[in-house]
Formats: structure tokens, C-alpha cells, sequence
């Protein structure tokens, strides 16, 4: 086993899952709501994709382009409509609602496409790659790896530099005096949501080019999306990064000493981070 | 025409009733003390104007207009902006941030910027960058001021703004309201302290157990009056 | 004193409870000699009904009366049909004592996974729940000797020569593998009973007061002395216990597992959530109640495959939306007519003496 190029592509990997953990962590942070179907509007946007790019014979990228706005809407109008009636203290509700809205998507995407794998077609880019020495990169790893970056920064600049970044945390600070100043909670948490899925938008590009998927893998990326979140420390998008990087380094050496090991490794890495640093690497003072 | 009038003004926290028919007027430029012991409705009173507690359309009247039934958001819009009780500052938001987030969405033009504000009160521009929540109390109060005139409201509600504070402290608070009111809001002040409500107000309104038991300029009233307003029974 | 006296009694119950007391126990007589008149087919439906109940009531119980909402109470029901498994095929073991093993193992599972769930606040204990039956799932599978990841089947032998059998074989002259399902279904009758029986005492108990206080307000409990995390414990533990006695006997029934489907997380766990959300979270009537809903939406639905799902998750979305207290939540509200009544009425006043 090469070590180093083995430990590349985790650190490579990691992005991917970060790319499924931030619109998570987003949404908890702004309104404490955890979204049971997260792993499942992944699936449902790379469908989405794959549709674009099927019918309309367009390139992955400009289909994400178009993607973007349409998971933009779903996630408002899933806000908007359903989510934001089960806001409250009581945990119950937004719980059963998504796991309910996980279980309707799952089935409704096997209605509609089968249980067959699919992949959405990225042509050269696919098998492209770069080699630095002994150690080989894809250009769709590294990709991945830039977007989950640039999300990021993104995120974090919206959310520290604009006033819709101040009223996301106003609102998520105190929600009753944040429409004291004339914010309206609601429709905030509508657009973070729609956010979320913008970046959703995104993590499926990735997902359904590099790897084949089908309507039930959507349970198993909420987990992974989870594992990252909780080990970077909640409230830290960054730490999402790092928590995204440890949970893809543990799968690809996992899986390099056995296949079969690859996932139970992940899994196994982040029991151990939470035994040993309960509030994960990064936690924010303020929670 | 009142600016803004409450009638016949009931409140229901449940099946609590707070609030019993409350008639309460504010004209432009005025500045109005309501003063009470604790439990009197009074913080009651403001969270039914400012829209966290919904109340019947007609029992509030903005300009004419009823705005009773609005969500705080809305009536925010309108022009009326709060100090809410125990300052509820923004943990995450810097002090900056906190006084910005207080024009969240608006454009009316006015004489509030970040630049008056921080004239009004200098300590804050230079604590601009902590953390809301790591200023003292009075330094706290004094962004929950600047940040409800960062909206540049028409009416400037004030819920116990002294609670918790040391006197010299709520001294300097009230040292900036005639500057506020020379900006051309229109004021309620929320007071437990009876000497302090008098000193600034034009009229001023005693409750007790949810309804208003006297009002009056400060001028007119005398001392026991208020007392036996306050505390009931003319002890 | 004017001479009257106060005496108040705490009571739980009430009229329509007295009733129905009546009628489980005729209820429960004429359950046990359905194998005498029922023919094989609905005996089987009646143990899939049972089976679901029993696991209805104990994720009521976390979750309705303990706030512990669990999404992976599949890593229960697989781990005791797995050890119950590996007790018939390495131990020999008769599968009604395999069985037991299997309940056991599944407590046990339960104090490591709740020493790792506990520390996850409210949403995100139910994903944790969940990776714990992931990993046990990935584990399990690695076990080569049961036939790894494609798993594997219990040997006819053991349960042709399982407790019981002959006994109903000399009693009802049936066929072995007919005994065997009449022995399930009176296991499985025994434990929803014992189960609703269990959670009707605990919720009754000073601990079921406890619970609701924790439910309701934690600080304040606390204040009071009730210690919130071991209760919670408790509760983890024996819905644990119960899940994976249950798991066990399915499997006995079922004769031939395999990791995907004995940790599957919609039969045991997404099935479970939506039969107590239909029926009525935090009652131990609403999961009775929801069972049949559930049974009679499957036997009408389950052609359409997928579509059957689609219906049952909307279904109690709807629910959650705009009924969150569900079917018999609904129809107590209404009437309020309570079967197993745990909520406490103060009864009596002064009286003259």
C-alpha cells in the first residue's frame, strides 16, 4: 500500500463528504432543525442531473447550473410549507417529518427510476488525471475537493459578511427578538433551507459522477454527512471540513488493509473521536 | 389624531389574563412614562404594541390604522422599534453587527447611522468589534437603544430600561433621550422607578394588576396619588 | 375545623378502563386458543401483527414517554435474531432458550451504545442510534460462520425438535412445521402482552411520573430530584431487551436471516415509527391502534411495492402535521375515553363528617 497517495485520496474524499455535511450543519445551526431526509435530496438531486443531462444532452456542469436554482425552490418551498410547521420544542415532530420525507423520497425515486444504478456521464473528466510524483490525483477528486472549499469560504462569507448572514444568526440566537428588528424568522429559516439545497445541488453533481448511485443510498450519505459535522464540532464550518477529511482518510485506509472495511472504519473513526472529544475538534464557544 | 392609542387593550398570556382593557395615547414628539409595580401589565402592554403578542386588530391603532393583529415584523416596518426587557442582545452578533441588524431591511432615511449612534453613545465605537454579550450592562443598554434607532423608528418603545443597573449608570442612559426626542421620535418608557419616569416624561401612566389607574403630566399629579396608583391600597 | 375532613385519593382508574380490563383478559383467552380455530395462514398474519406491536410499544416507550427518539432500533432486532442464530447453530441450544439469549445480548449491546447515543443531544441521538446499527450490521456481517454478508438458515432439526413442538403436535395433531408457527404466534402473544403489560406498570409507577416530568420539563425535574439520565437508561435498556427478544423470535419464525434484512431500518425501524405515529405517540393505546391501520394498509397496498411506502410515509407526515396526537390521540380527545388510563385524576374532597 502506498501510504501517502492512500492518505491523499481520504483528504480528497473528505471533501465529498463535506460537501454533504455543510447544508446539514447550515440548517442545525440557524434553526436547530436536523434533517432526516438530507442524505435523500442528495439522491434526489443527482436524479435531477442526470435528467438534465439525459434529455437535454447538456454538459454535468451546466446542468448543475441549472440544478442549483431548482433545489433552491425545493428547498424554500419544503421550508416554507411543511418544515417550518414542526419548529418548536419539542424535537418529535421535525424528526418524524423528515424521516417520513426521507422514506417518500426513497420510494418515489424507485417508482420512478427503478432500483438500477446509474452514474451521471462526466466524459474525459471521468478517467483525467494528474500525477505529482508517485502520487496520482483524478481531476473529479480534486475538483471535489476545491468545490467544498470554495463552498465554504462562500458560506462563510455569507454568513459573516452580509446582512442575511447577521439575520441567520440573529435569528438563530434569539428568534423573538430577531422580529423585533423586523426580521421574519420563517422566511429566513425558508431561505437558509434553500440554500442548503443549492449546496446539495452541488454534493450530487459529485456524487452521481464519481460513483454509481441508486434510490436507496441516500440513508448511508446522511450518516456520512452527520459523522463529519458532529467531528468537526458543531457550528463550525471548517471543522465540517476537517470532520469531512478524518471520516475519508479512515475509510480509504480501512479500506486499503480490506475492502469490507472501508465503511465499518469510518464509522469506527468517528465513535472514537466522539469518545475522546465529545463536542468535536472545532466546537463554537457560543451554542 | 394620537400617533399611536390602545383601546380597550386585552392580553392573554393562555388562559391568563393580563390585560384588561387598557387605553393608553401617544402623540408625536411626546415622550410617555407607564409606571408599575411588578406584575402590573406593563411589559405586557409593550409586547402587545410591538407585535410579539397578537391582540384583537382595532385594540391598536397606529395613525388610525389598526395594527392589533400584526406579527412584530410587521409593525417593526411600520415605524415602531423596541428596547426589549433585559436588553436581548444578539450572543453571536458583534457590537456593530448588533446595532446593523437593528435596520435589518429597511431604507427609510433618517437621522440614525452607525456614525450618530456611536456619537450618542462613544463607548460603543470602541467596543464596535466584541462580542455583544461581553459589554456590561449599561454599555449592553446602550447598544439595545442604538440598535432600536438604527431603524430610525417614529416610536421608540423602551421595556425597563434601569432593570438591573446601578443609578449613576441609568443616569447616563436617560442623559441621552433628549437627544433622541430632539430627533423627532415619539417615546414610551417603561419604568419601575417613579422619580426617574417624572424627571423625562410629558404625561405618564401608572398600572396596576392590568389596567391603567391613573394618568396625568407629572406636573399634576402629586406623590400619594401615584403611590396609592402604584401599590393599591392607599397605605 | 368545622368538621370536615379532606380525603383525597390519587387514582388512575376509569370506567371504560374497568371494561376494558374485562375484555383484554377475554381478549387475550381467545388469542390464545386462535390455533384451534384459525387456519395456518392468519395465525402467521396474527404473529407479523404481534411481533410489530410488541416493537411499537417499546419505541413508544423511548420515544413517546422518554423523548429518545430512536432511528436504529434495527441493530436490536438483528443482533438478537444473530445471537439467536449462533445459540441454535454453534451452542445447540433449544431456540426457545436461544431466543432469551438473544433479548440478553441485545441489552447488553444496548449499554455501550447508550454510553456512546447519550451523548448526543436530542436530534442527533437518533442518528447515532442509527451509525450504532451500521456498525453492529457491518460487524455482523463479517461473520463468516453465518454465512457473512449473504447470511444463512436455521437447520430444520432445531426447530422441528424445539420445546413444545411435540406436546402441540400430540394436543392438535399438527405437522411439525405448523407446531412451530402455532408456538411463535403464542410467543409472540406473550410477549405483546407482557410488553404493554410492562410499559401500563412502569408508566403507572412513581417512575412513570418521573418520566413524564422529565418529558415535560428536565431542569425542573431535576430540581426535584428525579435523575433524568439514569431513568432514561432504564427505559434504553429494557426497550433494548424487548427489541431484540422480539427480533429472536421473528427469526426462529422466519428461519433464514441475513444482515441486510435483519438490520433492515425500514422493517423495524421506519414501519415501527409510522405504526405509533398513525396509532398515537405517548399512549400505550395509539400503537394497538395503529398496528391494525398499518396491517390493513399493507394487505391492501403492498402489489404496488414502493407506492405502499410512499403512502404510509405521507401518511404520517399528514399525521405529524396536522393530528400529532394521531388516530386513538384523536378519538380520546373526542371522547375521552382512556383504555389504559396513566394519568392520574385527584378524586374525593371534603366531606361532612
Amino acid at each position: 500500500m502506498n501510504w501517502a497517495d492512500t492518505i491523499l485520496q481520504g483528504i480528497l474524499l473528505g471533501g465529498l463528504y463535506a460537501l454533504f455535511a455543510a447544508g446539514l450543519s447550515l440548517v442545525f445551526g440557524i434553526m436547530r432543525l436536523v434533517n432526516l431526509a438530507h442524505g435523500d435530496l442528495i439522491v434526489l438531486a443527482a436524479y435531477l442531473i442526470l435528467v438534465l443531462v439525459d434529455t437535454l444532452h447538456l454538459n454535468p456542469f451546466v446542468a448543475l447550473v441549472i440544478a442549483m436554482p431548482i433545489m433552491f425552490g425545493v428547498g424554500w418551498l419544503l421550508q416554507a410549507y411543511v418544515l417550518n410547521r414542526t419548529l418548536g420544542p419539542d424535537i418529535l415532530p421535525p424528526l418524524l417529518v423528515t424521516f417520513g420525507l426521507s422514506v417518500v423520497l426513497q420510494n418515489g425515486l424507485l417508482q420512478a427510476y427503478s432500483a438500477d444504478s446509474r452514474r451521471i456521464p462526466s466524459g474525459y473528466l471521468d478517467t483525467a488525471s494528474i500525477s505529482i510524483g508517485s502520487l496520482h490525483a483524478g481531476v473529479m477528486p480534486l475538483l471535489t475537493f476545491v468545490s467544498a472549499v470554495a463552498v465554504i469560504l462562500i458560506l462563510n462569507r455569507l454568513l459573516y459578511a452580509t446582512e442575511l448572514g447577521r439575520a441567520f444568526r440573529a435569528t438563530s440566537d434569539d428568534a423573538v427578538t430577531a422580529g423585533l428588528m423586523g426580521i421574519q424568522p420563517h422566511r429566513t429559516f425558508a431561505i437558509a433551507t434553500g440554500i442548503a439545497m443549492t449546496i446539495v445541488a452541488v454534493a450530487a453533481l459529485y456524487l452521481g459522477t464519481r460513483s454509481n448511485f441508486d434510490p436507496t443510498i441516500g440513508p448511508a450519505r446522511l450518516i456520512y454527512a452527520f459523522e463529519a459535522v458532529i467531528m468537526g464540532g458543531l457550528g463550525s464550518l471548517w471543522g465540517t471540513l476537517i470532520g469531512g477529511i478524518i471520516l475519508g482518510m479512515a475509510q480509504t485506509i480501512g479500506g486499503a488493509i480490506n475492502p469490507e472495511w472501508q465503511i465499518l472504519a469510518g464509522h469506527i473513526a468517528f465513535v472514537l473521536v466522539l469518545l475522546f472529544r465529545p463536542r468535536g475538534f472545532f466546537p463554537r464557544a457560543v451554542d | 389624531m394620537a400617533l399611536l392609542e390602545t383601546h380597550g387593550l386585552t392580553a392573554f398570556y393562555r388562559d391568563f389574563q393580563a390585560l384588561f382593557g387598557v387605553d393608553v395615547s401617544l402623540d408625536a414628539g411626546e415622550t410617555l412614562a407607564i409606571v408599575g409595580a411588578n406584575g402590573a401589565g406593563k411589559s405586557t402592554l409593550m409586547r402587545s404594541i410591538s407585535g410579539v403578542l397578537i391582540n384583537g386588530a382595532r385594540q391598536i391603532l397606529f395613525e388610525g390604522r389598526p395594527i392589533g393583529a400584526l406579527a412584530a415584523p410587521q409593525v417593526m416596518a411600520l415605524g415602531i422599534a423596541m428596547v426589549p426587557e433585559g436588553r436581548k442582545l444578539f450572543p453571536s452578533l458583534s457590537v456593530e453587527e448588533n446595532l446593523l441588524i437593528g435596520r435589518y431591511g429597511r431604507t427609510t432615511k433618517g437621522p440614525w447611522s452607525l456614525e450618530t449612534v456611536y456619537r450618542l453613545f462613544p463607548i460603543l465605537k470602541e467596543r464596535r468589534n466584541n462580542p455583544g454579550t461581553a459589554l456590561s450592562g449599561g454599555q449592553q443598554q446602550m447598544v439595545a437603544i442604538g440598535r432600536a434607532l438604527m431603524s430610525n423608528p417614529r416610536v421608540l418603545l423602551c421595556d425597563e430600561l434601569s432593570l438591573g443597573l446601578a443609578p449613576v449608570v441609568i443616569r447616563d442612559i436617560y442623559a441621552a433621550f433628549p437627544a433622541i426626542r430632539e430627533s423627532g421620535a415619539s417615546i414610551v418608557v417603561v419604568e419601575q422607578d417613579i422619580g426617574q419616569a417624572m424627571k423625562i416624561a410629558d404625561r405618564l401612566y401608572c398600572m396596576m394588576e392590568g389596567r391603567v389607574t391613573l394618568s396625568g403630566r407629572p406636573s399634576e399629579l402629586n406623590r400619594a396619588a401615584i403611590h396609592a396608583a402604584y401599590f393599591g391600597a392607599d397605605s | 375545623m368545622d368538621g370536615q375532613t379532606t380525603i383525597w385519593r390519587v387514582e388512575t382508574k376509569t370506567s371504560a378502563s374497568t371494561a376494558f380490563a374485562i375484555l383484554a383478559v377475554l381478549a387475550i383467552i381467545t388469542g390464545l386458543a386462535a390455533p384451534i380455530y384459525l387456519p395456518r395462514a392468519m395465525l402467521q398474519d396474527l404473529f407479523f401483527i404481534l411481533t410489530m406491536l410488541a416493537l411499537a410499544q417499546s419505541w413508544n416507550l423511548l420515544a413517546g414517554y422518554a423523548g429518545l427518539v430512536s432511528v436504529g432500533q434495527q441493530a436490536f432486532v438483528g443482533l438478537g435474531a444473530y445471537v439467536m442464530f449462533a445459540g441454535v447453530v454453534f451452542l445447540k441450544l433449544d431456540p426457545l432458550i436461544a431466543i432469551l439469549l438473544g433479548g440478553i445480548a441485545a441489552a447488553l449491546l444496548a449499554i455501550p451504545a447508550g454510553i456512546f447515543a447519550f451523548r448526543l443531544q436530542g436530534a442527533y441521538f437518533a442518528i447515532g442510534t442509527w451509525v450504532i446499527a451500521e456498525i453492529v450490521r457491518l460487524l455482523v456481517a463479517q461473520w463468516k460462520m453465518l454465512g457473512g454478508g449473504t447470511g444463512t438458515s436455521l437447520p430444520a432439526s432445531a426447530t422441528r425438535h424445539m420445546q413444545g413442538v411435540d406436546l402441540v403436535h400430540r394436543l392438535f395433531g399438527f405437522r411439525p412445521a405448523q407446531a412451530v408457527d402455532v408456538i411463535c404466534y403464542w410467543l409472540a402473544l406473550l410477549l405483546a402482552v407482557a410488553t404493554i403489560f410492562m410499559v401500563y406498570r412502569l408508566l403507572r409507577s412513581r417512575h412513570g411520573l418521573a418520566l413524564a416530568s422529565v418529558r415535560d420539563n428536565q431542569e425542573a425535574a431535576r430540581a426535584v430530584g428525579v435523575d433524568a439520565r439514569r431513568l432514561k437508561a432504564l427505559v434504553y435498556l429494557a426497550s433494548a431487551f424487548v427489541t431484540g427478544l422480539v427480533g429472536a423470535l421473528i427469526y426462529v419464525q422466519k428461519a433464514r436471516i441475513s444482515p441486510d434484512a435483519a438490520f433492515s431500518v425500514t422493517d423495524w425501524t421506519a414501519y415501527v415509527i409510522f405504526i405509533v405515529v398513525i396509532g398515537g405517540i405517548g399512549t400505550i393505546e395509539g400503537p394497538i391502534v395503529g398496528v391494525l391501520v398499518f396491517f390493513a394498509l399493507q394487505k391492501l397496498l403492498a402489489d404496488f411495492g414502493s407506492i405502499y411506502l410512499m403512502v404510509l410515509g405521507l401518511i404520517g407526515i399528514v399525521i405529524m402535521l396536522f393530528a400529532p396526537q394521531g388516530l386513538w390521540g384523536l378519538f380520546a380527545s373526542r371522547t375521552g375515553i382512556q383504555l389504559l388510563p396513566v394519568r392520574r385524576f385527584l378524586r374525593g374532597g371534603p366531606i361532612k363528617n
